[in-house]
This record gives C-alpha cells, sequence and structure tokens, in this order.
C-alpha cells in the first residue's frame, strides 16, 4: 500500500531524484563521531517546541489581565496541559543547553573552517534567535519573576549609546513594561522568531547537507597516516537510526523532567510592587549578567553598564565571524583561536556557576 | 608674582571665613536673636540653655525667643538691664503658671493659625479637666505640667522620633514618674503599667513592628485631659479599634452581666495594660483561660465555653492540615495556587469566628467555623487529590521511559543486525 503510494507520487514528482543524494550520503565514523548528534537533538527539541507551542496557542490569551489566568487554566484545567506546558519550558531549556553543546562540539573539532565558515555563521544567528525565543517566552506567563527579568533584560538593551533608548522603547511598546509589551512579545515569539527561525535552519540544514559532516583535524591525520582505519556509514539509515536513538533518549529526559519537575507558575506580575530580592535571569543569560554586575559603574569616563554592553555585543560579534579570524597558514591564529574558545567555556560555565551561587 | 600670592591670600582669607561663618552659624543665629544664651550656655544645671540645645527647639526654628516665654531685654548684654522686671522679665517660670503661659499662645486659635492651623488649641481646656490639671488648680505642683511631658528648651513636634510625646516614646515619658514609686506613693496609683505595657501587644505592635498606629498611653487615657476612661466606658475605649468586638459584646449577655456587677467591660478577661495576643487558650480552663474565673464547671456556659473551643481548635487543626497537604503538592510540583488562595477564606473564617465570641452565642460562632471548615476540608481533599495525580504522572512517566528503553534496544539490536 505505502509502496503503491510513493510509486504513484514518484510517478508526478519523481522522488528518487531527491531522495538519490540522501542514499549515496555518508557520515564519518570516529571517536567522536557522538557529538555529531546534538545539532540533531537541538532540531528534535525545536520541532517539539513547534508542536506544544502550537497546543499552549489554542488556550493561551496574550494580555496583562488574561495571560496569568490562561496559562493557570491550561496547567489546572486543560487535560494534560500541565504536561504541554512543562515539556515547552523544560523543551525550551534543554534546546538552548544542546545548541550550546552543539555550538563547542563544532569549535572543538574544528567544523567551523572553510568551507563551513557560513554554516557557523547561521548557526550561531540561531544560538542567538533560540536565546530571543527564551527571553520572549519568559515574559508570556505573566507572573513576577517574567516581569521584573523583562524589565530589566529590556533596561540594558537600553544602555546602548544613541539606538539603545529607541530599541528599549521598541521592545517595550512604551517607556515601561507593561500589557502592550506582552502583547509584542507574544508577537516576536510566535510569529517573528519562528519565520526567520524557520529559514536559517534551512540554510543551516543545506549547508550540512552540501557541504556533509566535518571530519576532526586530528582524526583526518590519523586517517591519512593510516588510510586502512577511515570510516565511514551510511546516513540513511545507520546514522539516522542512531540520531532517532538519540532522539528517543532526548524524550525520555524530557518527560522525567516534565513529569517530575513540572514547570512552576510563579505569583501573578503587579507592575506596583518593587521587584524580588536578588532577582536573575534565566540560567543562560547568568553569565552575561553576572559580567555585568561585576563591572564597577564607572570606568574611566565610560558608564561601566554602556562599557559592558558594548563588550559584550563586540564579543558576540566576534564571535560570530570567528571562522574569518583564523589564519589557515598561520598555526599562530590557530592557537590563539583554540585558546579563545576554551576561555569562552570556561568563561560561560565559570560565571553561570558564580551567577547562581551570588547573592 | 607678588599678586598671585595676594590673590592666593585672598582666596584663603575668604575661604577661612566662609567656614568659620559655616561652622559659627547656630550661635551667630542665636546671639542675633537675644543675649540671654551668652550666659545661660556658660551656666551649669537646669540654667543651662545651650544655643545648640535651644537651635532644636520647634519654637527657636519658628522665631520665636527666650523673651517669648520668660520676658525681659535680650537686646541688653547687662545682666540688670536684661533681666529687669521693669522690662517684664518674669525669670523662672513657677509650675503652676506652666500650663497659662503654654495656653497663652495655644489656646489661640488666631495666633497658631499663623503657625500652624491644622494644631488642635484645646490643649489648655482639656489639662484643665484632666487628673493633673486638677491637682495642679489644687495645689499640688508635683503633677505633670506641659514641660514634664514636652520637655524645654528643646521642644520638638510629636511627630519627631526624638521628641519624648512622640507615640514610640510616649510611654516611656509616662512612666518617668507612674513607673516611679515613691512619687506614686502619696497618690496611691500603681507602678506597674508601664511594665505590663512592655509586655503587651500593644507595644510589640508599636514598639517591634513599628506601628504608630498602635495603642500607647494616650491613646486610651487621652494626653492632656489624661484619666483614666471609667469602668463601666473601657469598651468605648477599645472600641475605637475593636470595633466589631465591641458591638457584638454591646450585644451580649456579659454586657449586662458586667455592668450591673461594675465589671469593667473588656479588662475582665483581657486585662488593661498587659494586653496579651488572645490565643484560643483564654477559652480554656488552663492558667491563660478567663471563663473560668467567674463561670462553675459544668454550668451551661461552661459546656458552650468547651464546644466554642472544640470547634476553634478542630478548624485551627483542619486549617493546618490542609496546608499541609497543600505544601507537599507544591513541593511536588503540583499546580494547587487556587486552593492556597481559598485557603487565606478558611483562616479569616476562623478569625471572624475569633471575632464572633464576644457574642457569648455558639450558634452564631458555629456558624463562621462550618464555613471555615468546608473550605479547610476542600483544600485538604484539593491536596490530596493532587498527590494522587503526581503518583499518576510518575506510573505514567515509567510506563512511558519503559516504552523508550524498548524502542532504544530494539533500534540498537536493528543496527547490530545491519552492520553485521
Amino acid at each position: 500500500m505505502i509502496a503503491a503510494l510513493y510509486r504513484w507520487l514518484d510517478d508526478r514528482l519523481h522522488l528518487d531524484d531527491l531522495i538519490a543524494p540522501f542514499k549515496h550520503k555518508t557520515v564519518p565514523r570516529h571517536r567522536l563521531s557522538y557529538w555529531y548528534f546534538f545539532g540533531g537533538i537541538t532540531l528534535f527539541l525545536f520541532m517539539i517546541q513547534v508542536l506544544t507551542g502550537i497546543l499552549l496557542l489554542l488556550y493561551y490569551r496574550p494580555g496583562a489581565n488574561e495571560a496569568f489566568e490562561s496559562v493557570q487554566y491550561i496547567m489546572t484545567r486543560v487535560q494534560f496541559g500541565w504536561l504541554i506546558r512543562s515539556i515547552h519550558s523544560w523543551s525550551a531549556n534543554l534546546m538552548i543547553f544542546t545548541a550550546f553543546v552543539h555550538m563547542f562540539s563544532v569549535l572543538f573539532l574544528k567544523a567551523y573552517r572553510k568551507p563551513r565558515e557560513l554554516t557557523w555563521v547561521t548557526g550561531v544567528i540561531l544560538l542567538l534567535l533560540v536565546m530571543g525565543f527564551g527571553f520572549s517566552g519568559y515574559l508570556l506567563p505573566w507572573d513576577t519573576l517574567a516581569f521584573f527579568a523583562t524589565k530589566v533584560g529590556t533596561e540594558i538593551a537600553g544602555q546602548i549609546p544613541i539606538i539603545g533608548k529607541p530599541i528599549m522603547i521598541f521592545l517595550r511598546g512604551g517607556d515601561e513594561v507593561t500589557g502592550a509589551t506582552l502583547t509584542r512579545f507574544f508577537g516576536f515569539h510566535v510569529a517573528v522568531l519562528p519565520g526567520i527561525v524557520v529559514v536559517l535552519i534551512a540554510i543551516h540544514l543545506f549547508l550540512v547537507q552540501r557541504l556533509g559532516m566535518s571530519v576532526p583535524p586530528k582524526v583526518e591525520a590519523e586517517w591519512t597516516a593510516n588510510p586502512s582505519a577511515r570510516r565511514e556509514m551510511k546516513f540513511f539509515p545507520n546514522f539516522a537510526l542512531r540520531e532517532m536513538m538519540a532522539w528517543y533518549v532526548a524524550m525520555g529526559v524530557l518527560g522525567a523532567l516534565a513529569a517530575i519537575f513540572p514547570w512552576n507558575l510563579g505569583v501573578k506580575a503587579d507592575p506596583f510592587i518593587s521587584a524580588p530580592a536578588g532577582i536573575k535571569p534565566e540560567w543562560y543569560f547568568l553569565f552575561m549578567f553576572q559580567t555585568l554586575k561585576m563591572i564597577p559603574s564607572k570606568v574611566w569616563i565610560i558608564d561601566g553598564e554602556v562599557l559592558g554592553v558594548l563588550g559584550c555585543s563586540l564579543a558576540g560579534l566576534l564571535w560570530l565571524l570567528l571562522p574569518f579570524l583564523e589564519n589557515e597558514k598561520s598555526s599562530r591564529s590557530k592557537t590563539w583561536v583554540t585558546g579563545i574558545s576554551i576561555f569562552a567555556l570556561v568563561y560561560v560555565i565559570g560565571m553561570t556557576v558564580y551567577g547562581f551561587l551570588a547573592q | 608674582m607678588a599678586s598671585l600670592r595676594n590673590n592666593s591670600l585672598l582666596a584663603a582669607c575668604s575661604a577661612l571665613l566662609l567656614a568659620g561663618s559655616i561652622l559659627l552659624a547656630p550661635s551667630l543665629y542665636a546671639q542675633a536673636v537675644n543675649s540671654c544664651l551668652d550666659c545661660h550656655s556658660a551656666q551649669d544645671g537646669p540654667l543651662q540653655v545651650t544655643p545648640e540645645k535651644f537651635s532644636q527647639d520647634i519654637h527657636a526654628q519658628k522665631g520665636l525667643t527666650c523673651v517669648s516665654c520668660h520676658g525681659g531685654d535680650a537686646s541688653s548684654f547687662d545682666p540688670d538691664q536684661a533681666m529687669s522686671r521693669k522690662a517684664g522679665w518674669k525669670g523662672k517660670i513657677d509650675r503652676r503658671q506652666v500650663p497659662q503661659l503654654c495656653g497663652s499662645c495655644h489656646s489661640n486659635p488666631a495666633y497658631m493659625r499663623t503657625y500652624n492651623p491644622s494644631l488642635r488649641t484645646d490643649q489648655l481646656d482639656q489639662y484643665h479637666t484632666s487628673m493633673h490639671g486638677k491637682r495642679l488648680a489644687a495645689g499640688d505642683t508635683k503633677v505633670a505640667v506641659c514641660v514634664d511631658c514636652h520637655s524645654v528648651h528643646d521642644i520638638r513636634p510629636a511627630i519627631d522620633p526624638r521628641s519624648p510625646v512622640n507615640p514610640v516614646n510616649v510611654a516611656k515619658t509616662c512612666s518617668r514618674c507612674h513607673s516611679d514609686a515613691a512619687l506614686m506613693k502619696p497618690y496611691g496609683i500603681p507602678t506597674d503599667q508601664f511594665a505590663n505595657y512592655s509586655i503587651s501587644v500593644h507595644h510589640d505592635a508599636m514598639v517591634v513592628r513599628g506601628d504608630l498606629s498602635a495603642p500607647t498611653c494616650t491613646t486610651c487615657h487621652g494626653n492632656h485631659g489624661a484619666l483614666p476612661p471609667g469602668v463601666d466606658k473601657v469598651q468605648n475605649v477599645c472600641a475605637n479599634c475593636h470595633a466589631f468586638q465591641a458591638q457584638m459584646y454591646g450585644k451580649s449577655a456579659h454586657f449586662k452581666a458586667f455592668q450591673e456587677k461594675g465589671l469593667p467591660g473588656c479588662v475582665v478577661c483581657h486585662s488593661n495594660h498587659a494586653i496579651h495576643m488572645p490565643s484560643d487558650a483564654v477559652l480554656g480552663t488552663g492558667p491563660t483561660g478567663v471563663c473560668m474565673k467567674c463561670h462553675a464547671p459544668g454550668d451551661h456556659c461552661d459546656k458552650a465555653r468547651a464546644a466554642i473551643l472544640t470547634d476553634l481548635t478542630q478548624l485551627d487543626a483542619s486549617i493546618k492540615d490542609a496546608d499541609q497537604s497543600l505544601r507537599l503538592a507544591e513541593s511536588s510540583g503540583m499546580e494547587v495556587s487556587e486552593a492556597r488562595l481559598t485557603q487565606d477564606q478558611a483562616q479569616d473564617s476562623l478569625t471572624k469566628a475569633r471575632v464572633t465570641i464576644h457574642t457569648f452565642q455558639t450558634a452564631l460562632v458555629d456558624a463562621d467555623v462550618k464555613a471555615g471548615a468546608t473550605i479547610a476540608a476542600a483544600n485538604l481533599k484539593a491536596g490530596h487529590d493532587a498527590m494522587v495525580e503526581r503518583n499518576h504522572r510518575r506510573i505514567g512517566l515509567g510506563i512511558c521511559l519503559l516504552a523508550i528503553a524498548f524502542m532504544l534496544v530494539g533500534l540498537w539490536l536493528y543496527i547490530k543486525k545491519l552492520e553485521s
């Protein structure tokens, strides 16, 4: 039956021509192959986000007077609403985590090098957009923590010289965080960001398929020295089945987190109360937040916060352009990039932990 | 070069002059107003009035001087002229004259309006009605006059936390005399009021929680017209804050009975100065119980008392059980915020029932207790249901994880077979 349907479609759409490259596609097989799975897991979690997000949309009502109540309704009254929302929240966090792991694995396996510079650039932009998803989605339940985190977050954006204030007003939909901000963030979260992300994912996947999987330089050197050690596996079905196993593991972890630690619904936001003491952003913004906190209020004649925001923006830009900063022929520049990569990983982990522990 | 040095010298002198002016400003101000402080700042003991002290006085700040109360000629530096009777010098104001002197301004609405239109001007009239005023009129100069409470030469407005008549300081100010056993002995007044007040719920509210609306001595006794409220009028005083309790008590059987026996209303059960935070144990038969001081064991009222106490204790326990159940559900990540919200209503019912006790009617207390008990029972059920739901979720998770594990094993075996 399925075969007949496929033949019917193939007669008209020539599907065989489309599938042919996948049949011949191979994936290098070596001791570091498992790092390849993290990109796929991130994609899987993104798909979970889209699916659960659509289900949440059936009941969620954006608006300062309704948002919290609608999420409360989803959590308490809607059949399996608690599960959908918990999976959506946990999956968002896991997706950002796996995206970070994927990025650093690409970095340390040198997969950003020529000809994969554009794959790196689209990947870094995707990570930033995914963090944008996190930031915009965090406000949607309209609880106290989300309200003040958004207030602080948009205030930080407002520190950028000249364009900061207009950006802050654009993000907030006014001078303050209000119902207008919520409506705006909802729009970003369910329409603007998904549209851009889907296009970028398509480009990213196209580049991955077009350029194939990168082999780490050390493994490549070993294989060059000993060509008989070179191993490959077919993308389909061998790698795809392994990837499916990884997705099943991710699903199990996600289900366990959602069932054992259902995502908390705090207290409804009240713009007239003062911010809770020791308020912190979500963990993936913590290293930047802690960095900004540690910069003195005045450095020479420059405002500390402005310096911090400019510094973070510059670091982000350099990170995006990292493949172009490394000279293919200069071993010194390669050493520098490796050093920067190690420093960045230690810095992000260290500052995140410090941010958690700091009062 | 010389010109530069001259300019520097000039600048240095100007800076010194400016600094000196700033430092000496209070004394210069006082000297400009009157010369009395010249001598009195050098005096010892009660005659000493320093410019620093006087500058803190609200009267000095409003432009009044020593002459305003003591008369004399403050513009003369000759003591004979400055303290000349011809110039109207009154010397030390006799204690008996103090209220009248203060009242010469403070009882003049037209004059007081020029400084503070919202300030009352009936203090002197009230003082005459007070026990202090009556005794002073009878020639007893030991009683309190204005300066004993408000201090003298550094009188601050009552809203100033350093003022002895600021609500936080009033009890201590009254206790300076009323805790002095030797001073109070001739009047036969007890001296334990401050000690008792210090352990009361009212003191706790005022001093520990910083609630300036909490009662202190003057709230119940009056300030300028200070007098005990009278045995039969105690409930009127308490009613100023405890309105519901007073209304209920006013309609109760106890009101009539207490009046007939000449008992002081609220004070009978709650005492006066040492009022503790009431607990349900007040209805008990233990050392803090009050009912059995008048009622006989086993009588109708004793049975009603026991029934009310049981109701309250049960409701309190039900609310705590529901609380614990909801806390457990919350700690398991379950969403029980709606039940948590209604817990406040159950607590309100308990509070209401404790207030309704002042009707001394078991049926009315029962109604409040039942309302609270219904909510508490529903919340207890909500907590239990949430825990049952949590267990269902975990069983569901276990089944899903097992299915996933089977899939993983199956896939792994399939891959192995494929690659062999």
